[in-house]
């Protein structure tokens, strides 16, 4: 190669480095059950290069909160967004160890799950006040969107002007109704998806290139 | 003595002189006492955002696990145009709040809020 081209390139390299953006942080935010760590695992091995990508527990953070660093997605028109994902715990404005008896856990397991739950919860909303860039809110299709957690998660992000996809998931099922949740959030962009097959997946890949630029 | 529940009604004037904290102080407070809250009018949605933060952090085994919020529907949101150009209020109003071992949501629209309370 030639020293003007070297010299160029490591300028550049130079110069990339020296103004890296930051890397914006895309919360995947919902009720318990959605399927938002389905997803998380699903853009993790899409676009997870060999570089990074791996599912890891954030060190002295919640250890129910995961973090996919780095991915980055791009889009059919060339255009590409490089983004951390951050799988949430379900936001709920309750949790009861009882409930956690009846997956057969004892008590001091439970109330342990239910403690760990508790941080995971407090920290997820501590992040969308924070630390997140963009949200990727994600709703069974099969269920009532109008339930109140969804209306007030949805003005709360509204409120902080963050960009936010809808995702519709659970189209597989029967009794799926994601035009519910179109009619529910007419102001948002509304994907139908399937994470469990794959099902218009891809765009929602698109449209996350597209609103989180 | 009477057995019962207490409802305390809180107006929209003194939540207009109350600090964020305090709002949010005086509501857990209350719940954590069994007291069923209704605000005349509802909280921000940073409010909310924190209240539930706070809420988790004082949930407790077999004492205190969570609270019930409904809200009332806020007005129409403002024409397409106003919100169009970001102008689109988000002022909620009526909310109920209590402690989610004694208050149940039964059913809501647009002109009606139902709860079941039980006692302790
Ligand atoms: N039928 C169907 N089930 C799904 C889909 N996505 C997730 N699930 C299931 O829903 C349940 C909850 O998924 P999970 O990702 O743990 O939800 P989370 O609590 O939001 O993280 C699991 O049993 C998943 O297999 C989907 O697209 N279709
Ligand atoms: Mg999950």
């Amino acid at each position: 190669m030639d020293i003007f081209v070297q010299t160029k390139n490591r300028f550049s390299r130079f110069l990339s480095a020296f103004f890296k953006k930051k890397r914006s942080r895309i919360g995947i935010y919902g009720p318990p059950n959605a399927g938002k760590t389905t997803l998380a695992n699903r853009i993790a091995r899409d676009w997870a290069g060999d570089a990074v990508g791996a599912v890891s527990e954030i060190p002295h953070e919640t250890r129910r909160a995961l973090r996919k660093q780095d991915l980055c997605i791009s889009g059919a028109n060339g255009h590409s967004i490089t983004i951390d994902i951050v799988d949430t715990p379900g936001v709920t404005t309750k949790i009861d160890y009882k409930e956690f008896l009846e997956y057969g856990l004892d008590k001091e397991e439970a109330i342990t799950r239910a403690r760990e739950a508790t941080e995971g919860v407090a920290e997820a909303m501590h992040w969308l006040r924070e630390d997140i860039d963009g949200v990727v809110y994600m709703l069974d299709s099969t269920s009532d969107p109008f339930q109140q957690v969804n209306i007030m998660m949805i003005g709360i992000i509204e409120s902080r002007k963050l960009p936010v996809i809808i995702a519709a998931n659970k189209i597989d099922l029967p009794d799926a109704a994601p035009q519910k949740i179109r009619s529910a959030f007419p102001q948002h962009p509304v994907v139908p998806i399937s994470c469990l097959e794959g099902k218009n997946i891809e765009e929602l890949y698109e449209q996350m290139v597209h609103s989180f630029r | 003595m009477l057995q019962g529940v207490q409802i305390d009604l809180i107006s929209q004037e003194s939540l207009e002189n109350m600090t964020s904290m305090e709002k949010i102080h005086l509501i857990l407070d209350k719940v954590r006492q069994g007291t069923i809250v209704i605000l005349e009018k509802g909280l921000e949605p940073d409010e909310q955002s924190k209240l539930i933060e706070m809420t988790m952090k004082e949930i407790l085994p077999d004492d205190f696990n969570g609270i019930e919020m409904e809200t009332y529907p806020s007005r129409e949101e403002g024409s397409f145009l106003s919100r169009l150009i970001g102008r689109h209020s988000t002022s909620t109003r009526l909310t109920v709040i209590g402690p989610a071992n004694q208050l149940k949501m039964i059913k809501k629209d647009k002109d009606q809020i139902s709860a079941w309370i039980s006692t302790r």
